[in-house]
């Protein structure tokens, strides 16, 4: 059975009616915790995601580093980006596991303009709904993480559901299952947020990676994924994490705002050149019949107006 | 306009004009000859497909509207695109077509001074300086020249996202959207000034003829140009005559009634012609 309380849905693309869940919050936020500096890049998530989603092994991109293939695909949603960095004290590894982040203002889904193509649960997991998708690709540019991926075939749209039919059930997504050191976790947002900070101090304290932190950026409201990486202030050197990632701006004030005005604009427009006919009347070839100088004359000598002559 | 281009324009209209026909019968001229009318037709219609198509991916208010009339969103989105192309294919000739009558003037520059005058129809008969198309139309063209652009030059990187940067997708998004919007202005103009507006116009497109009285009212150049004659003095000469038609009709009325009143003066009178 499903537990029908996680699939509460809170938000709606494209949706111009109300949604059941808006505004509601579940005592329960679910969230990923990514601790990058304990992976060890072994991709056991990788092949427990293409396992659990049922998705056909592949061939792999060898581009002389451990890294898979070159990004994530439609039916690849996770992927360790691997990165070699110098520093001054020398050469690390930088791998990170990248996959969907569950923004809580997800880009993907304020620029979509297909009703019901993608959805928030209050639990905060953004799902993408094939069956209403029309294949526009505008959720691609919406994303500031350059996750959702079109299928050519199918002519939709892919990525990562954080295991939403997992989680449904109270399992825990299937790449955190597969986890052989304990870098990937799973539970309440707040929890993983209380979790990551313990050990970006703990990093900053003991290890000396001074700028240890968590990542979880307020620009998109707060990921449902979150990173401890050995330096924030960086988060561009593992594999292109943005900084401050944005959702542009055309997906944001242009479609709610401007959009509606030019349709009401178009409304408009239609009625003024309707009540212009009606107001102005037609411009008719000339010379047009007759006006004549007294119409209605009885109604007019009702109203006991001066009768005009006669011409 | 390149001469390549003017002499492939001419041999479309005698081509269009030796398979088509338009009657040109007393009292009228010939306005748009075939090539010109199916031109214009499917622009018209690929346009509209296209406004329809844009429109229910444009707007959430829409989307469950008017997808359905094309087979669903995903269709929509398919055909959107080449309902576009075929827009912009088809007004490409338009434009080889009509290039050179809708070059701007400084007849054009006196009609926006007076365009205040032309909205509330205070004028009866347009200025003698009108020409084949008055500063209103050619601003229209203009516009959907531009608009062809840059509906082509934005509509591509939505189109193919897979190969542009997200940026760039994001930001054609904003000038597809305007670009449809002016569009979408001309186009309600468009068609109430070719319909409702100015009885007479319709034909124009379909007959491709107008009367002679539709010229010199509403572009009295072309009616000089086409006929040799002063547009001013045959709408006098007309006028005249209408008032001299509608003053013998009064009197006949006149007569008429007196001799009803009158009952004995024709009691037997049958119905007049």
């Amino acid at each position: 059975m499903t537990d029908q309380r996680v699939y509460q849905i809170q938000r709606i693309s494209a949706h111009p009616g109300p949604v059941p869940g808006r505004g509601t919050q579940r005592a329960v936020e679910v969230c990923k915790y990514v601790d990058v500096t304990t992976c060890i890049g072994c991709k056991a998530c990788e092949v427990a995601c293409v396992e659990w989603n049922d998705h056909p092994f592949r061939e792999t991109t060898f581009d002389n580093t451990y890294q898979t293939m070159p990004s994530t695909d439609w039916n690849y949603w996770n992927l360790i980006k691997f990165v070699e960095h110098q520093n001054a004290g020398g050469l690390m590894w930088l791998m990170r596991k990248d996959q969907c982040m569950h923004c809580a203002e997800p880009g993907c889904l304020l620029a979509c303009p297909a009703d019901g193509a993608i959805v928030q649960y209050t639990n905060g997991i953004v799902d993408f709904q094939q069956e209403s998708c029309i294949g526009c690709g505008y959720c691609i540019s919406g994303c500031p993480f350059d996750i959702p991926k079109f299928n050519e075939g199918t002519k939709k749209v892919y990525k990562c559901t954080l295991c939403s039919d997992r989680v449904g059930q109270g399992l825990e997504p299937a790449c955190i299952k597969a986890c052989p050191t304990g870098c990937l976790h799973f539970g309440t947002k707040e929890d993983m947020l209380a979790l990551a900070n313990t050990r970006a101090k703990q990093l900053r304290e003991v290890s000396g990676f001074q700028n240890a932190g968590v990542y979880d950026p307020a620009s998109v409201g707060g990921t449902h994924v979150v990173y401890v990486l050995h330096d924030i202030t960086q988060p561009e050197q593992y594999g292109g994490l943005p900084a401050n990632p944005v959702i542009p701006p055309s997906y944001t004030y242009w479609k709610w705002l401007a959009k509606p005005t030019g349709l009401f604009m178009a409304f408009v427009g239609v009625f003024a050149v309707f009540f212009h006919r009606i107001v102005y009347g037609p411009k008719l070839p000339q010379p047009e019949p007759v006006v004549t100088e007294h119409p209605n004359e009885v109604a007019a000598a009702r109203a006991e107006a001066p009768r005009k002559e006669e011409p | 306009m390149s001469s390549q281009a003017e002499r492939f324009d001419e041999a479309a209209r005698r081509e269009f004009a030796e398979r088509g026909r338009t009657v040109v019968r007393r009292g009228t001229l010939l306005r748009h000859p075939v090539y010109t009318r199916v031109l214009h037709w499917a622009v018209a219609i690929f346009f509209v497909l296209s406004l329809l198509t844009g429109f229910a991916i444009y707007s959430p208010w829409l989307f469950h509207w008017i997808a359905p009339l094309f087979g669903g969103g995903p269709t929509t989105r398919f055909l959107h695109p080449w309902f576009g192309l075929a827009f912009d294919l088809f007004f490409f000739f338009q434009f080889i077509n009509w290039f050179a009558p809708m070059a701007w003037t400084a007849a054009d520059r006196r009609w926006m001074r007076r365009i205040g005058a032309y909205v509330k129809n205070e004028e009866k008969v347009e200025a003698e300086d009108v020409g084949f198309f008055n500063a209103g139309q050619k601003l229209y063209f203009w516009a959907i020249v531009i608009s062809a652009v840059l509906f082509l030059v934005t509509g591509l990187p939505m189109w193919f996202d897979d190969v542009v940067p997200r940026w760039l997708v994001a930001l054609s998004y904003v000038v597809h959207d305007l670009a449809a919007l002016v569009m979408l202005a001309g186009f309600i103009v468009h068609v109430y000034e070719g319909t409702a507006a100015q009885p007479g116009t319709f034909r124009s497109m379909t007959d491709g003829t107008v009367t002679e009285e539709w010229a010199w009212t509403h572009h009295p150049a072309w009616y000089e140009e086409v006929t040799g004659r002063d547009p001013r003095e045959d709408y006098e000469r007309a006028r005249r005559r209408q008032l001299g038609r509608e003053r013998a009709a009064e009197a006949w009325e006149r007569e008429q009634d007196l001799r009803e009143r009158g009952g004995a003066v024709a009691p037997e009178e049958p119905p007049g012609p």
